[in-house]
């Protein structure tokens, strides 16, 4: 029985109660990964639900464009917590059930091989840890058994548990493992997947990434990121749910401790029993017309990114570049805070989206894609006037490009075409006070506000990264919106 | 519903949460959390099934009778014994 079928021959309780009414059961704001997904929970059960999106497309941080001829993702590398089909456990396997969407659905490739590249050490990982054992016993062969202990202690943190552990990753790591420069690589990555804390991890966060990237896995659709959105919109429209595009929340009208009405930017107000907003924490209170303060007890995060995208006239493979992802630093210590400069040289990740195990190639012809992230002053790129910004993304492109390629084969000659993002593109599209594309260091895990029918979802509720943001929706509609319904 | 139709009803929700799983191989008193690794969002999802297929409202303390296909069944047996089976 398909999904409209059920529809079709159960009556949903809203419509029996009250007929005429224009009240959703529960608006929500952003169609980014969280809202859609905590949409389509709630379509599902029978709600009358609306997502609105302020842009005239969906995926908030996760985009995807075409520019000059050419399809562009940005947001997404890879999606991390790859388990094979027919895997029980693990996130993804949790968020495809919650969702009723089969595996097949995302046509996830695993990755080819990721690395990890610091002086004098490359550190090799993929979909199978045993690759990475190897790997770590053969560059610090010292620091096997830690290592060993460090997973099994990882293997047990329950990630269910509401509180993440918030003890200091970093002192937790310096007492399981001798070697410093082991505990710099093995952050690298997982901070710059998911940290939106400067210079450490609690514990809880850094269990949950260590998993999602060394013990389970990296993985792509074949068509990038617009596959997964487009799943998920699908979905949800096919269970009745409503997306409204160009429709911006211009406030939230507060009466007696709740959100008794959404003003959108157009003039119209509608109102809902609930309101889920994505939209950020202080960003949300902002909206909120009682005044309620925003930045006292949760500052905005100050981490931020830029992005080089480089089109190839060839595939990386041929120019020596296998790797799917390499995380790369200059020097034994790993600095993960906000850059001082434009952007940070130091440090960076390289993804090539060609590098994946796909059936055929990723562009019939034979181009390649080389896509380097590193960090990135908001304040910096704010500041600029058109003319200069224009100019110095020109000057930072060409800086960044010449950081990375000391740790992969020189692609430069190769380049047809560019693009670059900034902290302020990340502003305009997710909306996130200075970019900060983890959100805030403190997350609501509970996802509850001061009142009692707004809660928050995404970034700064608890999980980051693709599969985190799905699992956060999933989890608050749950949690509020679906029991008491 | 007999208890039967119960049990069919219950292996119909279960094969909607779980598509992938061999629900064949089930046993009646052994707990779903360990034979199919639910969690508590299934589990969640147990009830709002039973809510929008039937309209029966279980509140949050009686979740634990939902651990096995037994324990199921005789806490749904007074519930569901005038709902007709589609």
């Amino acid at each position: 029985m398909g999904e409209f079928d059920k529809i079709a021959m159960s009556t949903p309780a809203s419509s029996i109660q009250q007929p005429a009414s224009r009240v959703y059961d529960t608006i929500i704001i952003g169609a980014g990964m969280s809202g859609l997904a905590a949409g389509i929970r709630l379509a599902y059960y029978d709600q009358r639900v609306c997502v609105l999106e302020r842009h005239t497309t969906i995926g908030g941080l996760n985009g995807f464009y075409r520019l000059r001829g050419r399809d562009y993702d940005v947001g997404l590398h890879a999606l991390t917590n790859i388990t094979p089909k027919g895997a029980k456990r693990g996130p993804l396997a949790r968020l495809l059930r919650q969702l009723r969407l089969s595996w097949d659905d995302f046509d996830i490739s695993p990755q080819i091989g990721s690395e990890i590249v610091f002086p004098g050490v490359r550190l090799r990982f993929d979909n199978d840890l045993d690759l990475f054992r190897a790997e770590i016993a053969r560059a610090f062969p010292t620091q096997v058994e830690n290592f060993e202990r460090l997973i099994a202690e990882v293997a047990e943190y329950d990630d269910l548990n509401e509180t993440h552990a918030a003890i200091s990753a970093r002192s937790r790591l310096s007492e399981l493992l001798a070697e410093p420069m082991l505990v710099e690589m093995l952050f690298c990555p997982l901070m710059f997947y998911g940290s939106a804390r400067e210079h450490d991890m609690d514990w809880g966060q850094f269990s949950i990434m260590f998993r999602s990237i060394f013990m389970e896995g990296l993985g792509r659709p074949h068509a990038g990121v617009r596959l997964i959105l487009k799943q998920l919109v699908r979905k949800f429209r096919g269970l009745g749910g409503e997306l409204k595009l160009r429709t911006g929340v211009e406030r939230l009208h507060v009466e007696n401790g709740r959100v008794a009405g959404v003003v959108l930017q157009n003039g119209e107000t509608i109102e809902a029993k609930r309101v889920l907003s994505s939209a950020g924490w202080p960003e949300t209170m902002r909206l909120c017309d009682d005044g309620q303060p925003v930045t006292a007890q949760r500052p905005p995060g100050r981490l931020s990114f830029c992005e080089t995208i480089a089109t190839l006239d060839v595939e990386p493979k041929r120019l020596g570049h296998d790797r799917t992802i390499t995380f790369y630093n200059d020097s034994d210590k790993f600095h993960w805070s906000e850059s001082q400069e434009p952007c940070d040289l130091r440090s960076g990740v390289i993804c090539s989206p060609n590098n994946f195990e796909y059936d055929e190639p990723l562009d019939k012809e034979g181009s390649g894609v080389m896509r380097i992230t590193a960090l990135a002053n908001y304040d910096y790129w704010r500041g600029l006037d058109e003319e200069q910004y224009r100019l110095e993304k020109s000057r930072w492109y060409d800086r960044i490009t010449d950081s990375a390629i000391r740790f992969i084969p020189d692609y430069r000659g190769r380049v047809v075409d560019t693009d670059m993002f900034t902290p302020t593109t990340i502003v305009r599209f997710t909306g996130h006070d200075n970019g900060a594309i983890y959100g805030a260091p403190e997350k609501q895990l509970d996802g509850r506000t001061h009142l009692d029918n707004l809660f928050i979802c995404g970034t700064d509720q608890g999980f980051v990264g693709i599969i985190g943001a799905i699992t956060s929706g999933i989890g608050m509609a749950n949690m509020h919106c679906l029991r008491d319904a | 519903m007999t208890r039967d139709e119960i049990k069919l009803e219950v292996l119909d929700i279960l094969s909607d949460i779980a598509p992938d799983e061999d629900l064949s191989q089930l046993k009646d008193d052994v707990s779903f959390r360990e034979q199919m690794e639910l969690d508590s969002m299934d589990f969640l999802d147990i009830v709002m099934e039973l809510r929008k297929r039937h309209r029966i409202q279980i509140p949050e303390d009686d979740y634990v009778n939902l651990a096995s296909m037994d324990s199921t069944v005789t806490f749904l047996e007074p519930l569901m014994k005038d709902i007709q089976r589609v």
